[in-house]
Order: structure tokens, then sequence, then C-alpha cells
């Protein structure tokens, strides 16, 4: 579904993604792991489409389309869905009308006809209830005096909704305690599908606990240095990042 | 001063002498001398220039330059040409009046609730308290505008709301401009009483119809007193949509006595040159005034919003929140004037103006003027210049909305702030089509 090919990109100027290497297939979850500043953040943006990134060379295909000459709500039309570290307050915008007004806009372009507010309210609710979000959710304004938990949890009820082919999760573990880990956790893992793919982005072996992977990355400095299943998870969790980089050079040397 | 200044009022002096010679003698001795008085007063200062203070941002000569004249009657309007100013809301009463002049035809006054005095200002000059506060509650002596309309006063739309009386719903003050084959000018008027411990809503709308001139200019220049009893709780809404090439000025004038409450909301949604006046007195202990604003401007608009609260009393309470959205070439004035005399103790006073520029022309200028005379007081003010939030952007266009449909988003979102606190859902819609309308 996924191919990543030599990605490279710049941000103001500097290398951060040098040669990016990376298939993902429908049905599978897989996690990017690396320490701060490898660049993790960076290949979910510039694979969401953020114009703050300059590639400079490689190709992504997303089902065989060049998904790097798309626009960032065409990527999203096409089934893309970044959850994002950090998700951007929006006062003045209710949640339910951006939700839907987006949810339309994918299906429009699936064909699918549009959903009028009772019919999305209805879909809506039984969503927010499994992911333990209260009513009053419905009147705010998006994320807007949200914390950090009830943001991540918006990040994965917009998911829910909005039924990606490619769900990418920034550090969607960062900041959270261990019981909205669990909702969060289980409210990605309702998604699983043979049809889906997830990749999961973290710096934390912890989220890998509760959103087992098929497939684990090691990006450090800019690529990704090693691939292995979720016990290479453990072993990082255990002997660190350093560990990694020391067997590396051993390996190189 | 230019020539051509002097000239236009020279024009609209001798206009008012033609009026005071025709009418003079069959309108109460006191309201002619209040007409002299303020024509007199408008001959001394005659239009205001950039070298004004007050209006140091706003030039009004291509105002001036349009060669206005009283506007006609708009006799021949029907219920038909009502319809796109009507709000959707049910009313308590509606006073429509053309060019300034009460169309009793056009308006509602049926099934009026008991305690509502509503009608032509004309005819009820003779009633109690009319004499007591029509042209004294509005200080046209520091507006020249004001001093023109109050020179041309001849009729406007009266309101008294007796003691205790609870309004259910709005009462709404309709003033269209219809101009003619000739730029007209026309000075809506409007006295509103509210008798201590009523509660009612009120809402004033100014509509520019589509003239018969290309892009038919139109000239209002309006003037509304009000008068809030103790603890009198009044809430009214200004909606301005003159057409694209009318000018508008006005001035709001609010007297508040104890513990009386006012919410005023001034809406600016169009016009070639706006500018609105509101101007509260907080003439005894408890009162609480909140000043809310909204202007739109776009292509070569200009509008000016001025503010001033006169804290006379101890333990008052305002609050201001004027948000603009500018674009094209549009300029924005924003001036909030707060007073605080030596004996108001424990003011609480709050102002904050916050604009969004969708456009690199587009240009504000805005600026708080506190005048603190009293030493327990708390008084705050900011203001805030912004562009559309191009995260905010991103993280709509990365849920598959496109960038046009995001920034109109974004920018319906910066005016919801003001429009959640109208109490008048018409008015809301209103101004939510017009947004749509503007930028579509």
């Amino acid at each position: 579904m996924l191919s990543i090919r030599n990605l490279c990109a710049n941000a103001a100027g500097s290398e951060i993604l040098r040669g990016i290497d990376l298939e993902v297939n429908p049905g599978e979850v897989h996690a990017i792991m690396g320490p701060n500043g490898s660049g993790k953040s960076t290949l979910a943006h510039v694979l969401a489409g953020r114009d703050l990134y300059d590639v400079t060379n490689g190709e992504v295909l997303f089902e065989g389309k060049n998904l790097l000459a798309m626009a960032p709500e065409d990527r999203a039309r096409e089934g893309i869905f970044l959850a994002f570290q950090y998700p951007v307050e929006i006062p003045g915008v209710g949640n339910l009308y951006f939700l839907r007004t987006a949810l339309n806009a994918i299906r429009r372009h699936r064909g699918l006809e549009e959903l009028d507010a009772m019919d999305f309210l209805e879909l809506v609710n039984g969503k927010m209830k499994s992911l333990g979000m209260d009513q009053t959710y419905r009147e705010r304004a998006v994320n807007a005096g949200f914390s950090g938990g009830e943001k991540k949890r918006n990040e994965i009820l917009q998911m829910s909704v909005l039924e990606p082919k490619l769900a990418i999760l920034d550090e969607t573990d960062s900041g959270l305690d261990i019981d909205a880990l669990r909702i969060v956790a289980d409210g990605v893992n309702a998604l699983r599908s043979p049809q889906r793919a997830i990749v999961v982005v973290t710096h934390y072996q912890r989220l890998l606990n509760y959103i087992i992977p098929d497939k684990v990355h090691v990006l450090s400095g800019g690529k990704i240095v090693k691939s292995g299943g979720k016990d290479l998870a453990l072993k990082l969790e255990e002997k660190g990042y350093g560990w990694l980089e020391d067997a590396l050079l051993v390996d190189s040397g | 001063m230019p020539v051509a200044t002097k000239e236009y009022e020279e024009r609209y002096l001798a206009s008012f002498q033609e009026l005071d010679s025709r009418t003079g003698s069959r309108v109460p001795a006191w309201l002619r001398r209040l007409r002299q008085e303020a024509a007199e007063y408008f001959a001394e200062t005659g239009f205001p220039t950039t070298r004004n203070e007050e209006w140091k941002y706003t030039n009004v000569a291509p105002l001036l330059a349009v060669p206005f004249e009283p506007a006609a009657e708009g006799a021949s309007l029907g219920e038909e040409a009502l319809k796109p100013a009507l709000l959707d809301d049910a009313e308590a009463a509606r006073l429509v009046f053309v060019n300034g002049r009460f169309a009793e035809t056009l308006s509602s006054l049926q099934g009026l609730p008991s305690g509502v005095v509503a009608g032509s200002l004309a005819s009820a000059l003779g009633e109690a308290g009319v004499e007591e506060h029509l042209g004294q509650i509005a200080a046209h002596r520091e507006h020249p505008f004001a001093a023109l309309n109050t020179a041309f006063l001849q009729d406007g739309a009266y309101l008294r709301v007796s003691k205790g009386t609870v309004l259910e719903k709005p009462v709404h003050l309709l003033f269209l401009s219809a101009s003619g084959a000739r730029p007209g000018v026309s000075h809506p008027r409007a006295l509103v009483v509210a008798e201590r411990d009523t509660q009612f809503r009120l809402v004033e709308s100014y509509f520019g119809l589509p003239g018969r001139l290309p892009g038919g200019a139109h000239f209002s220049n309006a003037v509304t007193e009000i008068l809030a009893g103790e603890n009198a709780m009044l809430e009214l809404v200004k909606l301005q949509e003159e057409n694209a090439a009318s000018f508008h000025t006005a001035l709001l004038a609010v007297r508040q006595e104890r513990g009386s409450n006012v919410f005023a909301c001034s809406i600016s949604l169009q016009g070639a040159l706006v500018r609105n006046d509101v101007s509260a007195v907080l003439a005894a202990e408890g009162a609480e005034c909140t000043l809310d604003g909204l202007y739109l401007a776009a292509g070569r608009e200009h509008v000016d919003n001025h503010t001033a609260i006169d804290h006379a009393s101890p333990h008052c309470a305002s609050r201001q929140l004027y948000k603009g959205i500018l674009d094209g070439h549009a300029a924005g004035v924003f001036n909030g004037k707060i007073l605080v005399r030596k004996d108001a103790q424990k003011t609480n006073a709050v102002q904050s103006n916050k604009n969004l520029l969708l456009s690199g022309d587009a240009q504000i200028n805005t600026k708080p003027q506190l005048e603190i005379f009293a030493d327990d007081v708390r008084c705050t003010h900011g203001a805030t210049i912004g562009q559309i939030d191009p995260e905010a952007v991103f993280y709509l266009r990365s849920r598959g909305i496109g960038p046009e449909e995001a920034r109109r988003l974004l920018t319906r979102a910066f005016a919801a702030e003001i429009l959640e606190r109208v109490r008048v859902p018409g008015v809301r819609e209103r101004v939510e089509q017009a947004l749509r309308a503007r930028w579509a």
C-alpha cells in the first residue's frame, strides 16, 4: 500500500531524512522508533504533506500513486490520516461541524452520499462512547482547552470516523498516563483490519505493549538502520538506543 | 480648509434654513430650539477633518464629495421591498422607517404588549419624557454628524417600555435607505426609554435597498438615544447593511442608571465608509455595560468604530470586545476610550480589540484611550492583529477539507465569538449569510 524509496527531506535547509526505504502492506501494523531528532515526526509530516519540509530526493507511492504530488487534502481523501503529536487548537470551529465537513469531503471523493447532521450524530455518538468521551465534547471547539489526553482521544475519534486506509500515529502516547494510553490503544486496535495499515511512530516501547506491531523499524540519523519483529522493540527498551548505535558501528567497522 | 468642504457645509446649512422656515413654526418650540442650536454648533465646527483627533484615521472627503440631497420619501415601497431586510424572528413590534420617515403601513404594531409605547417620534413629541430626553442623551456638541442629524430632526422611532415590563420577543427598528435618482441623505433617529426594572431586546437594523442609481449611494446619518432606568436589562443589536457604495455615520448614546445592565452589539457588514460612535455613561452605582462589535470590510471599504465609556460612578463594570475582519485594501479603525472619573472607585473596565487581516493590503489602526482619575480601579485593554493560522489550515486540510473552505471556516470561526453572544437568531443567520457571500 505504501512504498517509500530513498526519501530525503530537509527542514529549514538542514537534512533530516537521508534516504528512507519502507514498504507497508494492508493489514500490517508497523512501529517506527528512534531517538529524539532522528526524523520520526518529519517522516510523518512529509507523508501528510506539510509544506515546511522540502523533499530533495526519492519517491513515495500510495496505492501506486505519487503521493508527494498530492495536496494534503487529496492525501486525506485518498485515505491517509495523520494523528498529530500536538494537535492544534481551533477556537470557534465546533468539533462535530469540523468532523462532519471532513467526512463529507472524503465521502464525496469516494462517490458516497454526504451524511446529514442527524445521521452523523448517530455515527459519532457510538464512537465517542467507546472512547470514553462525554457529550460536552460535542459543543466544544476543536481541541480548544483540551488536556493532552483529550486531544489524543480526539485524534483517534477522528480516525475512527474518517476510516482511513493508512493511519499514521505520531507519538500518540506522549504525555499520556496509563489509563489514557489504554483507551487510545483500544481505539487504535479497534481499527485494525485486513484492508487497513497502521504506522505507529513512537519513542517509547510502552505503547507497543498495547498496540502490538508486526514490524519494528529503528530510525536514526534520518535513515532506517534496523528492522525486525516486536522483540526488537523490547530489546531497545532493555538496552537503549545507544546499544543499537554501537552494534551498528561494530557491524560496519 | 479646502473651499469645497466649506461649500458642502453651506449646502447643508442652506438645507437646514429651508427646513426651519418651512416647518419650524409647526413643531414645539423646544424642538425648534434644539434643532437650531444643533445647526449653530454645526455651523461653527463644520465637518471633521483628519486634523481632528477623533477623526485622525478617517477622512470624510469621499462622503462630502457626493452631492447628497435630502432623500425623497419612499412612500411607494411595498411589502416585497421589505423582505430582504426582515429577520426570521418573531417580533414584539416592528417599526419601519424609509429614509428616516416612519412607514406605518410597513410597520407591525398589532398586539403590542401592554406597557409598550412604540411609534413615530413625530407623533410622540407631546408625550411625557420626550422633551426631557430627546437630544439630551446624545452629546451632539461632541459629534458633528450627530449635530447635523439633530438639526434635521423631523421623525424617528420612539419606544418607551414602562416600569417592570419584560418582553419575550425583540422589538425591531428597521431603517431602510432607498436611494432614488439622485444620491440622498437621511437622518434616522431613535429615542428609547427603558423604565426601571424592564427587560427587553432591541434590534436596530440599517438596510440599504438597491436603488435606481447603479450602485446608488445613500448617506445614513443616524442617532439613537437610550435611557436605561434603574435595574433595567437591555440587549441591543445594531446591524448595519448599507450597500457597497453607501455611507453610514452613527452615534449610539446610552445613559445608564443605578444597577442597569446594557449589552450593545454593533455589527457592520458593508459600506464604502462607515463610522460608528458608541457612547455610554454609567451615571449611577452598579451599572454594567458590555459593548461588542463585529466589523467586516473588503475592497476599498473603510470602517471606523469609536467607543467611549464614562465611568461616572463607583462600582460600575464595563467590557468591550470588538472584532474586525479585513480583506482586500480595506481599512479599519478602532478607538476605545475609557474615562474613569475621580470618585468612580471600584471600577472594573476591560477592553479588547481583535483583528483578522485576510490580505497583505488590509490595514487596521487600533488604539485604547484610558483616562483614569480614580485610584482603586481595574482597567485592562488589549489588541491583536493577526492572520489565519497556517497550522489550523493544515490541520483542516489533513482531514480532507480543501484550502479555500478551510480559510472560510476559520474566518467564520473568528466571527463566531461575537455571534455567539447575540441572542437574536435572525441576526446571527444574517451575518453568517454575509460572511458566506463575502468570502465564498
